[in-house]
Order: structure tokens, then C-alpha cells, then sequence
């Protein structure tokens, strides 16, 4: 029975490293390519050996297919295209082949010129990485060879996330990346249609929350910026660069605006201004809202929200400041966090998920005293604010995804074991079907079944329509045909037209049984009963009395004689061919019982 | 399958395909040509056309002196400029399930079809098409709404009074089909029931045909478009381009294999060269303003306009114009130019580079950075403070009739250091020209058009091998006015069928097969019986369901239970309810082995006759015989049933079934 393999390399019963090996219809696809912020050593990067021991990768891999530019799901792309070594195509949407890339070279610089690491990923490495990847449109449906096709839809999230369907035959698997349910302040809700796959790759980071409204969330969020920038306080806000960002930046500008502050707000490093770049030129992946008005007004030309240069982080009074990376864990948002941790007035506000053994996950754990580089322990004694901005699809949001595409199977990765057994009951519970979520390196294998697609002739087709469109529609009526199978091609004909393609004649099978009938009376007075017997009886099919004194019913043939010797006998003679077997041996069994005697 | 003309004019079509059970309509073009017998609109009033004299006829009534007046000495309606619909009474357009655009040139009748047929279909077109297809709307109606006109003329249409006019009125064509300008409200209504697409989506439609737009290299978001089903497939080539331009290229590999392929939308200008005449704008637009003149550009809001700017981008600094000022006065100015910078992924490859960096893909954001080139909204307001002479400015409409454009006309007509350049190829200009006339401005004509010329066709048309093309009528000849030029024609073999205006044709392919899908369940129970080497064949008894078009094969229902004991006495004496059909057998029946099965199971009295066509085997004993013959066998039973079903398996036994 046909099967489609899953092994998560990472991302499963966990967040970070996403990548997931596919196998369908003979085809390989490598799902998104991460790296993983909790670790600094080997286990950073997907254990590529895994796909295979010996040969190249390009040989095992049929294509790969990247979700959207965060790190966790890009970040090991040329280590494994350029170090350990892939030829073949790689898939990601347009935005996410611009930002891509200077996300990449951001991390390494981070790793390599900060951290002082060798061995990894150069710059030129990133370059031709990006030259093996081919950009897709929403909705393409991308043709990577003969029989895999690969189609992508809006997934929210971030500016170009996308969620890919692979498709080979009538089998696919639909992967969602990350994705976001409820459209925010600057990107749209996820979308995609029925399209049934056998199978549902979702992630699953929010697998048992379901938040509350973002409306509160937003107010809450203004409150706290603004009652800390009122006492004097200053706010860190660490974020990724690219997305929540964006979407938060928005959010202060206009309330900036319209409560007249005067605080400056500021945007660490030159990458995020570059970043808003994109978004004015991507502005077709963009909410709604945003594309309609951005002639009259860009969103992402902000006012009050200006260059951070590092010399602000000592300047005296209030001041809010984006800086990154979002989980604390390296750069910039860690150099101030530690110059402002000491200050109760202050306030740091984490607006998205911290991966373990980042300084994020340790002070949103509750630790407030960490130990820094060099055995330097940071009290912490700022406020620390958790909001969940990340746009993930929370519980209620990844249901709706599943009930709007309607898959087969569901398997669960990009979240935290506990959390997927939770959902994984609760979508076996509502939508009956399997749900899996297989941890790093197991594999899970679904059985598909199905149907195959066969050429039928339009002169049998319509020969069955016909018959169908007879008024008696309760009856399934059968259809007779000849499967041809010739070198993988599958014809279905009229059994007539398969004799006759192959050269073959027909076999006429005729049966002619006689009966003999009591009945004193003429020829052909005896033809006119049995005539009036049939007809009767066979109220459904047409009999008819032929001039020639023959009786048929159907294409069955009822000729009388007389008996040679009896004069009182009369013998029926009852002819059909083996297609009217049922028919004619019906008639015959019906005639040898006799005609009913006659009333007149 | 059908087609349906409703347009004669080859750039603008409109045509509308019966495939299968979908009815289709491929572009909805607007022929505006009809607007060169109208008067021009001046946005500020002219003198001079305002003072016209009316047009008397030769016996000298003047019933028609209000609608028609004379200028320059041609004769033009004065009244609001209408258009020319496409033929709407050829088919019952309510009957159009899709729209399918190519470009935002061809759907300028949307309206008209959308809003007043009773149609409730769906449009399909690209982000782009849909955008600029809008702008291309809004100037459109702005412009022509800025002037009211208080009388519609409708009296000269009259066939008879027609007939007296002099040409070109005389030989107008269609005029019943002119109509006058839709409304912003039905621009909005007509673009809120288009559905958004991109390139190599497949968009199925009722399960039957599935339809895709592909790349045409022509203008932003501009396609193609393949219309198939499993078993035919027909390509709508509209408006393509294999020039290196700003859109996308042109693509051509998904082209192969269609059995038809409908042909419009090819270069007017098939010989000018666009590179040449890029090159001669230059070079006028420069000499103008050196001298100290004025350039007047009258365009359309978006496409070569993009062109244009890049290369005076490129120019201008090299050919010392850098001081002089580069209006671009439209209503969707400045829409227009935002639009363009937004479409990354609609553009060629090298403006998609530019996007990464993250820089705009056009060069025209630094035109605007540096204040070389500014945009109005209109003649009025900011434009006239800002207005320095001499200048070059880019407006509408094409065709000299409304639009800023006009007000241009009237105010640099009259000195010949001016000069006016036409690059939009859709109006003649000597007819654009005609109210205008005498004119002491230079014209220069520099008609740009990307789209493929006949050369490029023929290659295409090798490349992709259609079995049948289908184009106009005016593709098959050459062009009137170079009737000698045979070059300049479509030439492929079977030749092209053509189409004109109002015309029914019937396209050239027969379908043998459809689609089905036999269930996992069926196909197990399914026994193949290898027939000839490599060819195997099964019998296949099942229940078709049809279902959106689409066919599934199933295992027959089990056969019903046996009715209740009530019933069960009378089973014997039930009609058969259902005929069960028994399959067609094939083979032939070796008397000798036939005979030695007959022993075998019991029969010890078999006697063979020879007949001049096969063999009697006679069972003398049950006065049965049975006749065998290469094609048939025929079994004569008397009154043993048992017998005769005995006698009937053992010889299908010998034969095939189909």
C-alpha cells in the first residue's frame, strides 16, 4: 500500500532546528532548513547524516523548501547546502529570498566576529546558497519535475511566510510552517482551501492556548510602555527584526500620536530600517488595510521611531527601545538589557516565545539572578513583561486551519511535547482522524489509498450517463467496461471497442431451448396467448408480437411450431445469447409452467 | 466548442470560448477609437472651440448643426466621447461563467459586461492587471467627467442621415454600439467581482476545465492564458512580448502541446523597430528642449510610460538636460508610479534583484527624489505655481480627445519650437491631429509597441507547435496600406483560421476520453489477465457516480440480503430485477479438447459431425446438440436446465471475457 514517511531532524516535540524529511511517492522533500537558539555546539544544526550515510545529498533529495526567513527554519540552510554539500533546487517565496539572506549573514556575524567561532558559514558561502534558491509566487504551482509539484499559500506570521503543499499524484502533504490564524496590524490571517491532503504538517508552539483578544493584549501592552515611560523608566523591548517589529512599531507610532509623547522611541542598528525597506516593497504580502492606503500613507514610514545609536542606552529619562535578537540570547538587545537590568524603574517586555537556555527563557522563567560570561552574576530587579505577540496560531486557530483544509492525518511538530499530547487528543477527538507527533529522528509512516486515475472512452462514458439519466435514479445502475493496461496507461472502453482494438472478434454464445406447451388451439392462437401471458408479467421490458408470428422480449426470440406427432402439443422455441442469460433462462423456466387457462 | 467574436479589433479583443460545459470570455476589450470623431474636451475654455460653425448638409438643412460641427476642416460630433462596446447580442452573455484578463489594456469594457448583461460569473486577472487596470479606469472616467457636456448626440446615428455625412462619420462602423463612459460606481462593482491570480495557478472551474495565466512578458502582470481539460488544451495568446522590458518574460515552454491556439493581441506597428523608436524619442525630446521648446508625451498612466522614464533616466545627465523639468500630470499620477515599485514579483529579473537589496526597482523613486520629475493630479492646483518652461510633460489621453492632454495641444500648438511625440500605438495620429489642425508644432511619431511582430510569431509559432492556430481576420493578409508586404501576415501550416467581428467558429478537435477515478476498493478486486505480451486487460463491473463532473467508479452494492420469509415464496416466481450485464466473450472453442472435457464430466455418448463452417457435437442421450463455429457457439437444449447451465460454463471455460 502506497505511504508517506515523516522523520523530524528537528522542531519535533520541540521549538527550534525545524526540519523535517518527507517521502511521498518515491519523492524525498526536506521541510525548512533551522537552527536552534538554545544550543551553541553540533546540536545547533540538524544531524544531516541522518538522510543519508553515503552519496550526496542531491541525490537523495528531490527538493527543499523553506517556510519563512526566521532563523530557526533558514539558519542551517548553507551549512547544509555549501559545507555539507546540496546541489538541488531550494524553494522559498520572494520575500523570504530577500531577507533571508541578511538574516543569515547577521547570525554569522554574531557567531563567527562576536563569538570568535571558526568553521562555519561565510559570507560567500550565503551567496551561493541563495543563487541554488528559486522564488515562488502564492498559489504557483511549481512543477519541480515530471510527477512533484509544490504550491505555496499565505500563512501571516511574517512578511513572506507561506505554507507549502507537495503534491505527487493524488497524494500530499500540506506544511504549514509557522502561520497565524487572526490577521494583526500588519500582516493578513493564513489561508488555504479544501484541498484535502493525506496529510497535515502543522506547528504547534500554541497548542494549548488560546489567547485572549489582541485588542486587550494591544492595550495592555500601551498601558505598561506608557505608565514606565511616564515614571522616567526606560523599556527594552527585544525582537527579531523582521516581523513583530513591524507590527509593534505600527502600534507606537500611532499611539504616539495620538497621545502626543513626547519620549523618544528608538530602533536598534541599521538592519531594521533596511527591514521597513522591505515592507514598503513587499507590500503586496501585507494586511489589507495597509495595501489599500499605503499611496496616500506608508505604514512603514515612521515618525516618531528613530535610529537607536549605542550611546543612547546611558542617556538619562525615559526612552523605548526595540533592539535585537527577540530572546536575549547575543547583540545588541543583551548589551542593553544588562546596562538597564539593575533599575526597578525599568522595563523590559518580552513580545514573543524565548527558547530554553536563552537569557529570555531564564527571566521570563522567573530567574532573576543570572550568571553572565565570566562567572558575573546580573541581578535583575527591571519589570519583566511578557506578551505574547508572536503570531502563532494558538489552539483554537490551528483547529480552524485543520477544519478549512481537511487532511487525513494531522502530525504535530514546532512545540513542547506535553503541550502536543494535549492538542493531539483534542483534534483526534473533534476531527477523527490520527494524529502523530513524532519525536527528532523517529518516523512516523502513514498509509495512503488512493484511487487511480483512469482514461475512460467518451463513448462509454456517455452511454452510462445516459442509462443514468433514466428516471428510475434509486437503482445504482452498473457500468460494463474493458481496463486496458498498457505500459502504465490505464484506458477504460466498451468491451465492443477493446475487442476491437486488440483484433478480436467476438464469440457469439446462443442458446435455444424448446418447450413444449399444451394447447389444442392454432399456431398462431397460441402465440397470441402466450404474447398476452408475457406482457403481463414482464411489465418492465417490451414484448413484442412480430408479423412474421415470432414473440420478443427484449432481443430474446419465442418462435411456435407444432409438435410432429401431437397436435394438442405446441412447442416453443426460445432463443437468446449468453448477454441475456438471466433473461432467457428465466423465460424459459416461467414458460414451462404453462399458460394460465383462458378466461374467455 | 465554440468561439465567439464579439470584437473585430485584433489588440482589444473579446472573445468567448464554449469548452466542455464552461462558457468563457477571454478579454473584454474596449474599441476606443470611435473617440477621434468627437470633439475634443478643454479643460479651460477654448475660444476656438467653442465658436465652431455647425455642419450644414449639401442641400442646406441644418437639422444637424447642434451635433455636428466643423473644425479643421473634417466634420466632428459634439457630445461626450463614446466608445465601442463589444457585440453584446451574439450570445446571451448572462451565460458567462468567467472572465479570463490578459492585461489592463484588454478589460476596459468590463463594465459594460459586468454591470448591464446579467452576468454573475466570476473575473479572473493578476494583482497587477487588477491595480492598473483600475488607475487605466479612474483617469479614464476623471477625465472625461472634469467636463460635462451638456448634449448627447444621437441623431447622426440614424442610418439614413449617416449616410449623407462625410467620411470618416460615413463609414463609422457599429455606431449602434457606441456607448458613453461607465461611472466610478460601476468601475468599483465590475473590479469587486474579480478574483486575484497568479502566474501558474491552476484555477479549476465546475471540475471540468482548469484554467491558467502564464507570464506574457507584455506589461505588468500581463498573461496568457491555457484552458484545459485532461484531454484538450487551449491557449489564449494576448498581448505577449519577447523584448527585455520591465515585466516578467514571456512564458513560452507551457505553450507546447495545445491543439488550439487563439492568437491576438501582435505589434500594430509591425515595422517599427521599438529600440529604434526608444532611440529617436530620445533624441527629438532632446533637440526640442535645447532649442527652448516644450515636449508634449501623450500616454497612457502606466506601461511604456515606466520605459521612458529609465531611459531618460539613463540620458538625461549625458545629453545635459538635467535642469529641465519632467511633469507627469494624470489623476493616477502618482498612484501609478507607487504601484510599480510594489510588483517585485511580476518584474524581470534584473528590477527583482534590486528589490533584495532593498532598493526600488525602478529608477524613476530617484527621478522623483531629485525633483527631476514631478506629478500632478491635474493641470490645476500645485502645477500651475510649479509650471517652467520649456519642460517635458507626459499626459492622456493618447488620443488627443480629453485628458490633459488637450489643454497642451491648445497652448503649445501654435509655435513651432514645440513639439508633440507619439509612442502609444493605438490611435493613428493624424487622426488624433485632425481638430487640431493647422498646427505649427512639430509631431514626431515614435509608436512603441513590445508586442510580438510576425517574425517572433513565426518562431513562436515553430517552437510551440498548436496543432490549429486561431487568429483575426487581419492577421491573415497583409496590411492594407502595404498590400505588397506578405511578410507582415501570420504564415503556418494548416493555415490560421480566422475570425471577425460577430462571427460563430467552430474549433477544430474531437475529444475521445475523459478522466475517471476507480476506488482503492474496486481496483483490488480488479482481476488484469495478461492478453498479449505487455498488454493486460480487466473487466470491470461498477457503479459510476457523477459528482461536479467529476467520475468515480465503485464497487457494485452488495447484493441484497434475501427478503424475509414472507416474501421468500414467491422468489422464484419474481421477474429479474436488475439486468445484470454479462460480458462480450472472444476465442474460439478446439472441438477436440471440448470433447474430452464433455467425457470428463460424464458424458459418454458425444458424436462430432463436421459442418462446412466448424463442428456438431451431438449428446445423444439428451437429444442436445451443440454447434461450434469459429465466432459462435450455439447450444439446443430441450427441457434440462441443469444440463444447459452445465454445458454453458464449460464453454465459457474456453473463452475470454471482455
Amino acid at each position: 500500500m502506497p505511504e508517506i514517511k515523516v522523520t523530524p531532524l528537528g522542531a519535533g516535540q520541540d521549538v527550534g532546528r525545524s526540519c523535517i524529511l518527507v517521502s511521498i511517492a518515491g519523492k524525498n522533500v526536506m521541510l525548512d532548513c533551522g537552527m536552534h537558539m538554545g544550543y551553541n555546539d553540533d546540536r545547533r544544526f540538524p544531524d544531516f547524516s541522518y538522510i543519508t550515510q553515503s552519496g550526496r545529498l542531491t541525490d537523495f533529495l528531490d527538493c527543499v523548501i523553506i517556510s519563512h526567513f526566521h532563523l530557526d527554519h533558514c539558519g542551517a540552510l548553507p551549512y547544509f547546502s555549501e559545507m555539507v554539500g546540496y546541489d538541488g533546487p531550494i524553494y522559498m517565496t520572494h520575500p523570504t529570498k530577500a531577507i533571508c539572506p541578511i538574516l543569515l549573514e547577521d547570525y554569522r556575524k554574531i557567531t563567527v566576529d562576536k563569538k570568535g567561532e571558526t568553521n562555519f558559514f561565510t559570507s560567500q558561502m550565503i551567496k551561493d546558497c541563495m543563487k541554488k534558491v528559486v522564488a515562488v509566487h502564492l498559489h504557483q504551482t511549481v512543477q519541480v519535475d515530471e510527477e512533484l509539484e509544490i504550491k505555496a499559500y499565505y500563512a501571516g506570521h511574517v512578511l513572506g511566510a507561506a505554507m507549502f503543499q507537495i503534491k505527487v499524484g493524488c497524494e500530499s502533504v500540506v506544511y504549514t510552517g509557522d502561520y497565524n490564524m487572526t490577521p494583526d496590524r500588519h500582516l493578513g490571517a493564513a489561508w488555504i482551501d479544501k484541498c484535502r491532503p493525506d496529510l497535515l504538517i502543522t506547528e504547534s508552539t500554541y497548542a494549548t492556548t488560546i489567547r485572549d483578544s489582541k485588542r486587550c493584549r494591544e492595550r495592555d501592552f500601551l498601558k505598561k510602555v506608557h505608565e514606565t515611560v511616564e515614571r522616567g523608566g526606560k523599556v527594552l523591548i527585544p525582537v527579531f527584526a523582521l516581523g513583530r517589529a513591524q507590527e509593534l512599531c505600527i502600534l507606537l507610532e500611532t499611539f504616539w500620536e495620538r497621545m502626543n509623547l513626547k519620549a523618544p522611541i528608538y530602533f536598534s542598528t541599521g538592519l531594521t530600517e533596511k527591514a521597513n525597506h522591505y515592507y514598503k516593497l513587499f507590500i503586496t504580502w501585507t494586511n489589507q488595510k495597509i495595501r489599500k492606503t499605503f499611496v496616500q500613507r506608508n505604514m512603514f514610514e515612521f515618525k516618531h521611531i528613530k535610529a537607536f545609536d549605542r550611546a543612547f542606552a546611558d542617556n538619562p529619562g525615559p526612552m523605548v527601545v526595540f533592539a535585537t535578537p527577540g530572546m536575549l540570547h547575543a547583540g545588541q538587545s543583551l548589551q542593553i538589557f544588562r546596562k538597564w537590568a539593575g533599575n526597578e524603574k525599568n522595563m523590559v517586555i518580552m513580545p514573543g516565545y524565548c527558547v530554553q537556555g536563552t537569557v529570555g527563557h531564564k527571566i521570563l522563567s522567573g530567574q532573576r539572578k543570572l550568571e553572565m560570561e565570566g562567572r558575573q552574576i546580573l541581578e535583575v530587579k527591571m519589570q519583566v513583561e511578557y506578551m505574547s505577540f508572536s503570531a502563532h496560531a494558538d489552539a483554537k486557530g490551528i483547529m480552524q486551519l485543520i477544519r478549512q483544509a481537511e487532511p487525513r492525518n494531522v502530525l504535530l511538530v514546532h512545540g513542547e511535547a506535553k503541550k502536543m499530547e494535549f492538542l493531539k487528543q483534542k483534534i483526534e477527538q473533534e476531527f477523527h482522524v490520527n494524529c502523530y507527533m513524532p519525536a527528532n529522528g523517529e518516523t512516523t509512516t502513514i498509509f495512503t489509498n488512493p484511487s487511480i486515475p483512469v482514461d475512460i472512452s467518451l463513448g462509454l462514458l456517455k452511454r452510462e450517463t445516459a442509462i443514468g439519466l433514466s428516471p428510475d435514479v434509486k437503482k445504482p445502475k452498473l457500468m460494463h467496461g474493458t481496463l486496458i493496461m498498457k505500459d502504465n496507461s490505464f484506458r477504460l472502453i466498451s468491451p465492443e471497442q477493446a475487442l476491437k482494438e486488440l483484433g478480436l472478434a467476438e464469440h457469439q454464445l446462443r442458446f435455444t431451448c424448446r418447450v413444449h406447451i399444451q394447447d389444442p388451439r392454432k399456431e398462431h392462437e397460441t402465440v397470441l396467448r402466450v404474447y398476452n401471458h408475457l406482457k403481463g408479467i414482464l411489465k418492465d421490458y417490451s414484448v413484442q408480437h412480430l408479423p412474421d408470428g415470432s414473440i420478443t422480449v427484449e432481443s430474446i426470440l419465442i418462435q411456435a411450431t407444432a409438435h410432429s406427432e401431437d397436435q394438442g402439443t405446441k412447442v416453443l422455441l426460445v432463443s437468446w445469447t449468453y448477454q441475456d442469460e438471466e433473461l432467457g433462462s428465466y423465460l424459459t423456466s416461467l414458460l414451462k409452467k404453462g399458460l394460465p387457462q383462458s378466461t374467455s | 466548442f465554440f468561439q465567439y467574436c464579439l470584437s473585430g479589433h485584433p489588440t482589444l479583443p473579446c472573445n468567448v470560448l464554449k469548452f466542455k460545459s464552461t462558457t468563457i470570455m477571454l478579454d473584454c476589450g474596449l474599441d476606443m477609437t470611435s473617440t477621434l470623431n468627437f470633439l475634443p474636451l478643454p479643460l479651460v475654455q477654448s475660444p476656438r472651440l467653442s465658436k465652431l460653425p455647425g455642419w450644414v448638409l449639401k442641400d442646406g438643412s441644418t437639422f444637424l448643426d447642434k451635433e455636428l460641427k466643423e473644425c479643421s476642416g473634417h466634420v466632428f460630433v459634439d457630445s461626450v466621447p463614446e466608445f465601442c462596446l463589444p457585440e453584446t447580442e451574439l450570445l446571451d452573455l448572462s451565460t458567462v461563467d468567467v472572465i479570463l484578463i490578459s492585461n489592463y489594456h484588454c478589460m476596459m469594457a468590463l463594465p459594460y459586461i459586468t454591470e448591464y448583461t446579467g452576468f454573475t460569473g466570476t473575473v479572473y486577472a493578476t494583482e497587477p492587471t487588477v491595480q492598473i487596470g483600475r488607475l487605466l479606469m479612474e483617469e479614464l472616467v476623471n477625465s472625461i467627467e472634469r467636463v460635462p457636456k451638456a448634449q448627447s448626440a444621437s441623431m447622426w446615428k440614424n442610418k439614413e442621415v449617416q449616410r449623407l455625412l462625410p467620411a470618416p462619420l460615413k463609414d463609422a462602423v457599429e455606431v449602434s454600439m457606441w456607448r458613453k463612459c461607465y461611472t466610478m460606481p460601476e468601475v468599483n462593482a465590475a473590479l469587486s467581482k474579480i478574483q486575484l491570480v497568479g502566474y501558474s495557478q491552476k484555477i479549476e472551474l465546475f471540475g471540468a476545465v482548469q484554467v491558467t495565466p502564464l507570464s506574457s512578458g507584455y506589461a505588468l502582470g500581463s498573461s496568457n492564458w491555457i484552458i484545459q481539460s485532461h484531454y484538450e488544451k487551449v491557449s489564449y495568446v494576448s498581448g505577449s512580448s519577447l523584448l527585455t522590458t520591465h515585466p516578467q518574460p514571456m512564458d513560452q515552454a507551457s505553450l507546447k502541446n495545445s491543439d488550439v491556439l487563439i492568437l491576438t493581441g501582435l505589434t500594430q506597428i509591425p515595422t517599427a523597430n521599438p529600440d529604434g523608436m526608444v532611440g529617436e524619442f530620445c533624441s527629438n525630446l532632446a533637440m526640442t528642449v535645447r532649442n527652448g521648446g516644450n515636449v508634449l508625451v501623450p500616454c497612457y498612466p502606466s506601461g511604456v510610460i515606466y520605459d521612458l522614464l529609465e531611459c531618460l533616466y539613463q540620458y538625461i545627465d549625458s545629453a545635459g538636460l538635467s535642469n529641465v523639468p519632467f511633469y507627469f500630470i494624470s489623476p493616477v499620477a502618482n498612484s501609478s508610479l507607487e504601484f510599480s515599485q510594489i510588483f517585485a514579483e511580476w518584474l524581470c529579473h534584473n528590477k527583482q534583484t534590486k528589490v533584495y537589496l532593498p532598493e526600488p526597482p525602478f529608477p524613476h523613486a530617484e527621478l522623483i527624489q531629485t525633483n527631476k520629475l514631478k506629478h500632478y493630479p491635474s493641470i490645476h492646483g500645485d502645477f500651475s505655481n510649479d509650471f517652467k518652461q520649456p519642460c517635458v510633460v507626459f499626459t492622456g489621453h493618447p488620443s488627443l480627445r480629453f485628458g490633459d492632454v488637450v489643454h497642451f495641444m491648445e497652448l503649445w500648438g501654435k509655435s513651432s519650437l514645440n513639439t508633440v511625440i507619439f509612442t502609444e500605438p493605438d490611435f493613428s495620429y493624424l487622426d488624433a491631429l485632425a481638430p487640431y489642425q493647422p498646427l505649427a508644432m512639430k509631431c514626431v511619431y515614435c509608436p512603441i509597441d513590445t508586442r510580438l511582430n510576425f517574425i517572433q510569431v513565426s518562431k513562436l509559432l515553430k517552437e510551440v507547435q498548436p496543432l490549429h492556430v486561431v487568429c483575426p481576420e487581419q492577421y491573415t493578409q497583409p496590411p492594407p496600406t502595404q498590400s505588397h508586404r506578405t511578410d507582415l501576415m501570420i504564415d503556418c501550416q494548416p493555415p490560421p483560421m480566422s475570425y471577425r467581428r460577430a462571427e460563430v467558429l467552430t474549433l477544430p478537435y474531437k475529444r475521445r476520453y475523459e478522466k475517471i477515478e476507480i476506488m482503492p476498493e474496486l481496483a483490488d478486486s480488479l482481476v488484469p489477465l495478461e492478453i498479449k505480451p505487455g498488454i493486460s486487460l480487466a473487466t470491470v463491473s461498477a457503479v459510476l457516480h457523477t459528482k461536479d463532473n467529476k467520475h468515480v467508479l465503485q464497487l457494485p452494492p452488495k447484493p441484497p440480503q434475501p427478503p424475509t420469509s414472507k416474501k421468500r415464496k414467491r422468489v422464484s416466481d419474481d421477474v429479474p430485477e436488475c439486468k445484470p450485464l454479462k460480458p462480450l466473450l472472444s476465442g474460439s472453442i478446439p472441438v477436440d479438447q471440448f470433447v474430452q472435457t464433455l467425457e470428463k464430466h460424464g458424458f459418454s455418448d458425444v458424436k462430432v459431425e463436421d459442418t462446412a463452417k466448424g463442428h456438431i457435437v451431438l449428446l445423444q442421450e439428451a437429444e442436445t446438440l451443440i454447434q461450434i463455429e469459429e465466432d459462435s457457439t450455439h447450444i439446443i437444449c430441450d427441457n434440462d436446465e441443469p444440463l444447459r447451465v452445465k454445458l454453458r460454463d464449460l464453454v465459457l471455460k474456453f473463452l475470454q471475457k471482455f
